[in-house]
């Protein structure tokens, strides 16, 4: 019963994830697609539970939803004349991009088929942040210090290029 | 120049004339909790319960206590605002519905039920629909991990005792944000606009002191798990391990005023309430709603506000756990006391202009909050 109910909830997630992530690429109207796309983060963060990944989950929604989502949303709103504009989504390289899209596809399958997956025990996963604190601090020091550095990087430009030119402005 | 102090007494006294207001409060928060008073009933039928069902019990149980005083909070939060409103401007506020007005929030509500839905003919159908059930929802979902209470077997008394807790605290209360902007866009009209961005670009703006002052309390603490976390503080006002504003002196009160002044940002309350000023914004991002849907983003407002408080009261305040004992109603006394003292502030305090709010947060409290992080942290490793 249990598991019915998690079957269920599982394949309404996996559709609601699809579903509009497609409308993100289709969709004629900038703003529902960028509503749009919170759903798709919103399904990833979920499948991230089932998972038992339950930290990466909260990461998840706090940081695509919460923050990158919103300023995306500040960026298509203040975009100049958003009304009318006309957005384009047909398909030109036909093709190309078929072919592309089949290649990645078959090597995602490839991927997928060839790893062996460790079955993961049935009932409680238990917490992970703590086990993922530890690695941060401890095996992956380095990784994590240079990734902090490249965002205080990127904030700096960020600053800077917004900063006024010229005479101090306020 | 009387007036003048007679206006400053009225600000500073006005809200000792309602001390029986408070007590009724207390009382009617008590009675709003009752299905969650039953659940802590439960502990005495925890005999005739399986052990099997015991959690599916409280589960389902404390998810009935939440929704019930998320429903009916809004109803009676209102008639506190505005009593609060009226004592602290020496006014009487409802009188006539009801004994003291008691019943002014119920005929309110019955009157907003039947009023027409309006949607502006330019309206975002879609968003505009869609703003005020994400609003609702996330004020809602951000209750499962609130606690509020630990049996003596050590079960915690709450929906979901996750152990990254504040995690999906600080992660849920981002979707209001979201819930604002929507509004905003979707009502397809200028205030409504101005208001959904200042609302959002406010939000994000105090989330992130929120979550450093949050992680200035897992430090200390150790852990993500709000249980884990109302534990640290077992030992009361006077003992080792004290509620934890009064461990590390002044540091971690200086770090509860600035979560409770991010909590009052976050939740659009004056002094931050610039998203829907009158004299500016006609009504902020829901000037387009009416009826139901208005009543939507009220339950939504009034909900935040009792979950920040709530917050507080469990980071900060000990939760349960009281001087003399723990006992899950101190817990709610002491969250709808800060619900009362958010009231009282948001009647003395004028609002802050939009560069003033923005310069208090990125100036001001984030910098002492990344501060507090790093002292409290520093103090703990040489302790």
């Amino acid at each position: 019963m249990e598991s019915m109910a998690s079957a269920a909830i599982f394949y309404g997630v996996a559709a609601l994830v699809l579903g509009s992530a497609l409308y993100v690429v289709v969709g004629k109207n900038l703003v529902h697609s960028a509503f749009a796309l919170v759903a798709a983060f919103f399904g990833v963060a979920v499948f991230y539970v089932y998972l038992g990944a339950d930290f990466l989950a909260g990461a998840q929604v706090l940081i695509y939803v919460g923050g990158i989502l919103t300023l995306l949303l500040f960026g298509v709103m203040l975009t100049n004349r958003i009304y009318n504009l006309n957005l384009r989504s047909g398909a030109i390289q036909v093709v190309p991009g078929a072919l592309s899209a089949g290649l990645v596809f078959a090597l995602l399958v490839w991927i997928i088929q060839s790893v062996e997956w460790g079955a993961m025990d049935s009932g409680d996963p238990g917490p992970t942040s703590e086990a993922i604190g530890r690695l941060l601090m401890g095996d992956y020091l380095l990784p994590f210090e240079i990734a902090s550095v490249l965002l205080l990087i990127a904030l700096m430009g960020a600053a800077m290029l917004v900063r006024r030119r010229g005479k101090s402005g306020s | 120049m009387i007036t003048r102090f007679r206006q400053i007494e009225m600000r500073l006294m006005g809200p000792l004339t309602m001390i029986p207001i408070v007590l009724l409060l207390v009382i009617l928060g008590t009675i709003a909790a009752l299905p969650v008073v039953a659940t802590i009933l439960s502990e005495l039928v925890a005999d005739f319960v399986p052990p099997a069902l015991q959690h599916l019990t409280i589960v389902v149980l404390g998810t009935a206590g939440f929704v019930g005083i998320l429903a009916l909070n809004p109803i009676y939060s209102i008639w506190l605002e505005r009593k609060v409103a009226a004592h602290v401007q020496d006014r009487l506020g409802p009188m006539r519905v009801g004994w003291h007005g008691l019943l002014q929030s119920f005929a309110d509500g019955v009157k907003l039920m039947f009023k027409e839905d309006l949607v502006p003919r330019d309206a975002d159908r879609v968003l505009f629909g869609a703003a005020p059930m994400l609003a609702v929802a996330s004020a809602f979902a951000a209750f499962a991990i609130v606690p509020w209470g630990v049996r003596e077997d050590g079960t915690v008394l709450a929906v979901a005792n996750l152990n990254i807790g504040v995690l999906y605290f600080i992660a849920i209360t981002s979707l209001g944000a979201l819930a604002v902007l929507m509004a905003g866009w979707g009502s397809n009209n200028k205030y409504a606009l101005y208001g959904g961005m200042r609302a959002a670009a406010q939000m994000v703006s105090y989330e992130i002191p929120t979550a450093i002052l949050v992680l200035v309390v897992v430090a200390q603490v150790g852990s993500l798990s709000i249980p884990d976390i109302v534990n640290a503080q077992a030992g009361g006002i006077l003992g080792v391990g004290d509620w934890l504003i009064f461990q590390l002196f002044p540091l971690n009160l200086i770090a509860f005023v600035l979560f409770f002044i991010c909590g009052l940002a976050e939740t659009n309350r004056t002094p931050f309430d610039i998203p829907e000023a009158e004299s500016e914004l006609v009504a902020g991002f829901h000037t387009e709603y009416s009826g139901m849907r208005f009543a939507f983003f009220f339950l939504a407002e009034y909900g935040n506000m009792l979950l920040v408080s709530m917050l507080a009261a469990l980071l900060f305040l000990g939760g349960w756990i009281g001087p003399f004992g723990s006992n899950p109603l101190l817990f709610f006394v002491k969250g709808f006391g800060l619900v009362v003292v958010q009231m009282w502030l948001r009647w003395t305090l004028p609002r802050l202009r939009v560069d003033q709010l923005m310069g208090i947060c990125w100036k001001y409290v984030i910098p002492i909050s990344f501060f507090l992080l790093v002292v409290t942290t520093v103090i703990k490793g040489l302790l």
